[in-house]
C-alpha cells in the first residue's frame, strides 16, 4: 500500500488521534509523528464525561488514554491548545490559528465531533449547556445538587446518562423529547421504552412527542416553552440533541465530504496523502457493504488503529460490526451492528427479566444485537452478525442455549 | 505463619470447567476461574472501570470484560490491549478438601 511516510501528521488529539499515534510506534513506525489538539488535555476517553467524570467517581486523569508523559517518551511531538485552520493540500501543510505551517508527508484527520447547537430563541443563555469535553462535564457537574432542576433536551444516551447521574445527585431532572420513544436514531422502539420505564422508575420526568420552541428567563429560573404551550422551570438546560462531525477544514481543503470524512474501509481519503478516522469519517464498512458515520468509542478506537496500520505500510481494512455500550443507573446496555431496517427481534429473556438480549432479524439472520447487563453475550452475538447467517429463531429464544454454541454452529 | 493468608473463598462444586465465578472478601472482589480443572484467581473489577469480569466471557485462558470488551489472561493478569493499559492482579490458589483457597497478600 503506501510507502512509509518520513513525518506523519495528526490533526485531533481526541481518542482516535491518541490511539493512532500510539499505535504507528507499536507498529514500528519510526518516522516523526506530530499531533496537534484544540483541547488542554492529552488524548482521553469521552464516556466517562457524562457518566464517571459527571458522577464525581474518577479524576480527569483517569479518562487519558495515556500519561501525557507517553507522548515525550514515544518521540510523539504533542502539541494541545492548538487549532488547525487550513489544509494546504498542493504543499502538504498544516496552518494553526497561531500563524505556524507544520509540513506532513501523510496526514490523519481525527478532527471527532461537535455537540449540535440548538437553533432556537434564548438558545445561547449561558444556563443551557452542553457535554462533549472535558471542560462540559466539570461546569455541568457543578450544578447537580440536591434540589436543583435539570432540563434534558434530547433522549439521546448522552442526555440520558447525564439524566441518570443528575438522579443519583438528587436533581429534579426533566427529559424533554421529541420523538415518541427515547434513543430513537439507534434502537429499536422496543428497548427505547425499556429506557424510558428505567428512567421513570428512577424519578426523571420524561416527556416524549415533545418539541421544544424557546427557553426564556424568567424570575432568575429558565422557562422551557414547548410547541403545545406547555412550559417547564429549570434551573439548567442540557441540550443533547446530537453530535455534528467537524468537516470544516477538510471540506475547504476541497477532499471529499458528505456528513462526514469519506474514507473507504482503509481509512483513505481522496487525497492519497490524507486519512481520517473516528467520529469525524463516513467511512465504508465491507461488512455491511455502505458507508456509514459512527459516534462510538470502538470506532474511535479501532478504526484508528486499523487507519494508523495502513499508514504505517500496512494492508489490512477495518471491517468490524459497529458496537456502542451505554451505562445508566445500573444498566448496561450494549448494541451491536447498525442495520437500516428489521424484520423482527428475538428475546432472550424480557423487559422484566434481570438481563435480556434482544436480536433484531432480517431474512431469518441477526442483524443487530442489544444486551442488557448481558454483556457477555455481546461477543458471540457479534460473530453471529458479522458472520450472517440464518438462525433457528427457537433455538435463538431460548435462554438456556448457550450463546457460544450457537455462534459456534452458525 | 506461611498460613496466614490463605483463605477459603468458595466450594470447589461451586465452579465447573470453563466457568468463572465471582466471590466478595470484605472490600475485595475476587474472580476464580476453572481451566479445564485448574482453578486461577484474580481480581474481578476490571482495571480499565467499574466491570466485574465474572459476568464477562471466558474464552479458553482469556476473560473478556462484559463492559468494554477488554482482555486479560487469567494465568497472568496480563491485559491484551486496549482499553486496558494495566494489567489484572493475580492470587495463588489452592484446593483444600472441598474448599478453594486463595492468598490474600
Ligand atoms: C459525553 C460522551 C459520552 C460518550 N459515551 C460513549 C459510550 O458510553 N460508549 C461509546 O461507545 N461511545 C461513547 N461516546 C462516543 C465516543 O466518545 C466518541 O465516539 C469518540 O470520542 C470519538 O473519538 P474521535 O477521536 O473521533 O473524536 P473526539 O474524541 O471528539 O476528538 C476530536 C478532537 O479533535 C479536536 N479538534 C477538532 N478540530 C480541530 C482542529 N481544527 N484543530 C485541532 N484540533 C481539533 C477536538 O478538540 C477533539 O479533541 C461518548 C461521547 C461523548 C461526548
Ligand atoms: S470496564 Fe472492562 S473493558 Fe472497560
Amino acid at each position: 500500500m503506501n510507502v512509509a511516510a518520513r513525518h506523519i501528521l495528526i490533526v485531533g488529539a481526541g481518542h482516535a488521534g491518541g490511539v493512532a499515534a500510539a499505535t504507528l510506534r507499536q507498529t514500528g513506525f519510526t518516522g516523526a509523528i506530530t499531533l496537534i489538539g484544540g483541547e488542554a488535555h492529552p488524548p482521553y476517553e469521552r464516556p466517562p464525561l457524562s457518566k464517571e467524570l459527571l458522577a464525581g467517581a474518577i479524576p480527569v486523569e483517569k479518562t487519558y488514554l495515556r500519561p501525557l508523559a507517553f507522548y515525550t517518551e514515544n518521540g510523539i511531538a504533542f502539541r494541545p491548545g492548538e487549532t488547525a485552520v487550513a489544509i494546504d493540500r498542493a504543499a502538504q501543510r498544516v496552518e494553526l490559528a497561531n500563524g505556524d505551517t507544520v509540513p506532513y508527508d501523510a496526514l490523519l484527520l481525527t478532527l471527532g465531533a461537535r455537540a449540535r447547537r440548538l437553533a432556537l430563541p434564548g438558545a445561547d443563555h449561558p444556563r443551557v449547556l452542553y457535554l462533549r469535553d472535558i471542560v462540559d462535564s466539570l461546569a455541568l457537574r457543578e450544578h447537580l445538587n440536591t434540589g436543583a432542576r435539570i432540563a434534558v433536551i434530547g433522549a439521546g444516551f448522552i442526555g440520558l446518562e447525564a439524566a441518570a447521574v443528575a438522579r443519583k445527585h438528587g436533581a429534579a431532572v426533566t427529559v424533554l423529547e421529541v420523538q415518541r420513544e427515547p434513543l430513537q436514531r439507534v434502537c429499536a422502539p422496543e428497548i427505547g421504552r425499556f429506557m424510558a420505564t428505567l428512567h421513570r422508575r428512577n424519578g426523571v420526568n420524561l416527556r416524549t412527542g415533545v418539541a421544544v420552541v424557546a427557553i426564556e428567563e424568567k424570575g432568575g429560573a429558565l422557562e422551557i416553552r414547548t410547541a403545545d404551550g406547555e412550559t417547564v422551570a429549570a434551573d439548567i438546560v442540557l441540550a443533547g440533541i446530537g453530535a455534528q462531525p467537524n468537516v470544516e477544514l477538510a471540506h475547504a481543503a476541497g477532499l471529499a465530504v458528505e456528513d462526514g470524512i469519506v474514507t473507504d474501509e482503509f481509512g483513505r481519503t481522496s487525497d492519497p496523502n490524507v486519512f481520517a478516522a473516528g467520529d469525524v469519517t463516513r467511512h465504508f464498512n465491507p461488512l455491511l457493504g455502505r458507508k456509514l458515520r459512527l459516534e462510538a468509542w470502538q470506532n474511535a478506537q479501532n478504526q484508528a488503529m486499523a487507519v494508523a496500520k495502513v499508514m504505517a505500510g500496512g494492508d489490512r481494512p477495518h471491517a468490524e460490526v459497529p458496537w456502542f455500550w451505554t451505562d445508566q443507573y445500573d444498566v448496561n446496555l450494549q448494541i451491536a451492528g447498525a442495520p437500516k431496517r428489521w424484520d423482527d427481534l428475538v428475546w432472550r429473556g424480557g423487559p422484566d427479566d434481570k438481563a435480556f438480549t434482544v436480536f433484531a432479524m432480517q431474512d431469518g439472520k441477526p442483524v443487530a444485537a442489544t444486551t442488557m447487563n448481558n454483556g457477555r453475550e455481546m461477543r458471540p452475538a457479534r460473530e453471529m452478525i458479522a458472520r450472517g447467517r440464518a438462525v433457528d429463531p427457537a433455538r435463538l429464544a431460548d435462554a438456556k442455549v448457550k450463546l457460544q454454541d450457537l455462534a459456534r454452529e452458525t | 505463619m506461611a498460613d496466614e493468608n490463605w483463605v477459603t473463598v468458595a466450594k470447589r462444586s461451586a465452579i465447573n470447567p470453563g466457568d468463572v465465578l465471582g466471590v466478595t472478601l470484605g472490600e475485595r472482589e475476587i474472580a476464580l476461574y476453572d481451566l479445564d480443572g485448574a482453578i486461577y484467581a484474580t481480581d474481578n473489577l476490571c482495571t480499565h472501570a467499574f466491570a466485574l469480569l465474572s459476568q464477562g466471557w471466558l474464552d479458553g485462558e482469556i476473560i473478556e470484560c462484559p463492559l468494554h470488551g477488554g482482555r486479560f489472561e487469567v494465568k497472568t493478569g496480563k491485559g491484551l490491549g486496549p482499553p486496558i493499559n494495566d494489567d489484572l492482579k493475580t492470587y495463588p490458589v489452592r484446593v483444600v478438601g472441598e474448599d478453594i483457597q486463595v492468598k490474600l497478600d
